[in-house]
């Protein structure tokens, strides 16, 4: 791709994301913003995976690990501490920035399948922990986390304004994953995923570049869980399981990998169907999976990968 | 009698009791993912549900047909490792050309699939499986029940006749010269895509082996799986998949020290495995039978 192609994708991408807010600003009106938090919060979410397997070629299996570690800790600090809730969501940040700086430097040690078992591993082992440890409630997780006002002064209690700071915390997620894609460090990323041999032959950290996609996919998926914790409420087992962290891959892998709008698409078509399916109790499962073997045999794309593709072969005919 | 730590002999042996049951599990697990992983290049998550569908099996031979204990063990396995056939040749068999995370996707999108459907006919509480071998052996210091002195013979039995089959036949040797080149023992005339398919289905059937040893032990459960997996991946990233052995060793290792944790630290008793995973990961990262690449 030419210099001048690769800028006018950069913009035509900042475009989309302008549309997509401004339509997403007036969303409220027309959808139940409880749910359209939630698609936002697990976009965030896919988002921050994407950033791994789509840029950096690592498969984690563990994301839940970040996603509902730090949704307790947003929730344990709101309600037992009484902190107001962006300090809640930097302290689940910052935690789950923690936790992805000591499972990254593990887990880099192995490549490929091993590197997915791994995390997969440890993120049962939190899962664990979180089963036992006093704080996290146990079963019943911890419930009825206030909405306290934003930086002690707005009132945030109702829906709709929530919803504001949400797709705030949102474009935020997604300029800062946005930017660093394009940045150097973004092309050096690309470079390991392409021929890791070779970027390190070239005399890149490959090691570092990696733990530092990490920590930053960690910490964004975290930022997502603690958003989430405040947007119901509630924090529970349900977010740090293996299924959790199985549908945050599913949601990345059927709007598209190493697409930069697939995530989002994913995590809206993935909500809307369990939405939809809420009643059919066990089948979710059995659909879940059955998306999973339909998009791994017949379009591995994704949703907009596929839409890309079709995009690029209409305007090469053109030409 | 004598006492260790202040921990009672009885309560001690049973522990180690349990810590060999649970790591002949991991042992007969890991090495089918290992045998199904060292030709196919995929792990196979499925792998879980493969032996929650043998234990499965068993119950509903004994429950709908009649069919006892010691036909189950004979017929399940076969039977499961048929239905892995099927799957190779449906899926498998076409994702073999991409990236091997494609594998694991898939394997992990048909375990999601099986685990709902027997969730969805027979909810997640569990079935008892009568114990086909009652009583047991009263020794000095414990009480050995007559089952699972039979498990622990059995999966040993298991363990040694597939690795005798791998390194000392001469079908494990064709098995493992495709291992390392494939194209080559092609050339030789050997059907190797025919094998790979024969092969995952041993995989399949072992697990489905595992299951229905495990039936009587644990209640048969759309869950046992899925819980075990994540455990056996942890065994594997620790043993490394290199050797048959290593996989054997490092199961029933892994077992006995998870038995001793439930009684000096039982805290940690679920969780002992991965950190034992994390430690080996910073001291030898390719494994402790692996070889690095």
């Amino acid at each position: 791709m030419s210099m001048m192609t690769a800028g006018t994708t950069k913009n035509r991408d900042l475009l989309f994301f302008a549309v997509l807010i401004a339509i997403a600003a007036v969303a409220p009106a027309a959808v139940y913003p409880v749910f359209l938090m939630k698609v936002l919060c697990f976009a965030l979410f896919a988002l921050a995976f994407n950033l791994l397997i789509g840029y950096v070629g690592l498969l984690s299996f563990g994301h839940a690990m970040f996603f509902g570690g730090a949704a307790y800790i947003s929730g344990y600090v709101v309600k037992a501490w009484g902190w107001s809730p962006e300090m809640g969501i930097l302290a689940g940040t910052a935690c789950a920035a923690l936790l992805g700086l000591v499972t990254g430097s593990l887990a880099i040690r192995r490549q490929g399948i091993y590197f997915a078992m791994v995390t997969l591993a440890l993120s049962q082992m939190v899962f664990f922990f979180c089963v036992q440890a006093p704080f996290t409630g146990g079963e019943d997780g911890i419930q009825a986390i206030p909405r306290r006002p934003l930086f002690g002064v707005f009132d945030i209690k109702d829906d709709t304004s929530f919803y504001y700071l949400v797709l705030a915390i949102f474009a935020f997620g997604f300029l800062v994953i946005w930017r660093a894609i394009h940045s150097p460090f973004g092309q050096v990323l690309k470079a390991i995923r392409e021929n890791e041999p070779r970027a390190i032959s070239l005399g890149y950290r490959v090691d570092q570049y990696k733990l530092l996609a990490f920590v930053l996919s960690a910490s964004l998926a975290g930022m997502a869980g603690a958003t989430k914790a405040l947007v119901f409420q509630l924090a529970s087992l349900t977010d740090v399981t293996w299924q959790m962290s199985g549908e945050v891959v599913l949601m990345t892998l059927v709007g598209g990998m190493g697409t930069v709008f697939g995530p989002i698409v994913g995590a809206g078509v993935i909500i809307t169907m369990q939405n939809y399916l809420a009643g059919f109790g066990e089948w979710v499962l059995v659909i879940q999976g059955a998306i999973f073997v339909v998009v791994v045999m017949a379009f591995r794309k994704g949703i907009v990968g596929e839409i890309q593709a079709w995009w690029q072969r209409r305007s090469r005919g053109q030409a | 009698m004598f006492e260790l730590l202040g921990i009672p002999p009885q309560a001690l042996f049973g522990q180690l009791l349990l810590g060999l049951i649970n790591g002949a599990f991991y042992a007969m697990l890991s090495l089918g993912l290992a045998v199904i992983f060292g030709l196919l290049n995929v792990i196979n998550f499925t792998h879980g549900a493969q032996y929650m569908m043998g234990a499965f099996a068993a119950w509903m031979l004994l429950e709908w047909a009649g069919v006892p204990y010691w036909a189950a063990l004979v017929v399940v396995p076969v039977v499961i490792g048929f239905t892995g056939i099927v799957l190779e040749k449906l899926f498998l068999k076409r994702l073999y050309h991409l990236d091997h995370l494609y594998g694991l996707l898939l394997t992990f999108g048909l375990a999601l699939m099986i685990e709902g459907f027997f969730r969805k006919q027979f909810g997640s509480s569990g079935m008892p499986y009568p114990n086909p071998l009652p009583g047991g052996t009263r020794l000095d210091f414990m009480f050995l029940p007559n089952y699972r002195a039979w498990v622990v013979v059995a999966s040993l039995v298991i363990c040694f006749g597939t690795w005798f089959l791998i390194e000392r036949t001469k079908l494990g040797s064709y098995l493992r010269a495709a291992v390392e080149r494939p194209d080559l023992v092609q050339a030789f005339g050997i059907n190797v895509p025919r094998m790979i398919t024969l092969t995952y289905g041993f995989g399949v059937g072992l697990a489905a082996l595992a299951g229905v040893l495990a039936a009587p032990i644990y209640n048969v459960n759309p869950v046992m799986g899925s819980n075990l997996i994540i455990i056996v991946f942890a065994v594997v990233v620790i043993g490394g998949m290199g050797s048959i052995l290593g996989a054997i060793i490092t199961g029933f290792g892994l077992g006995i020290i998870e038995g001793l944790t439930k009684v000096f630290y039982p805290e940690a008793s679920n969780t002992v495995i991965f950190i034992i995973m994390a430690i080996v990961l910073m001291l030898k990262p390719a494994g402790l039978f692996g070889t690095p690449k």
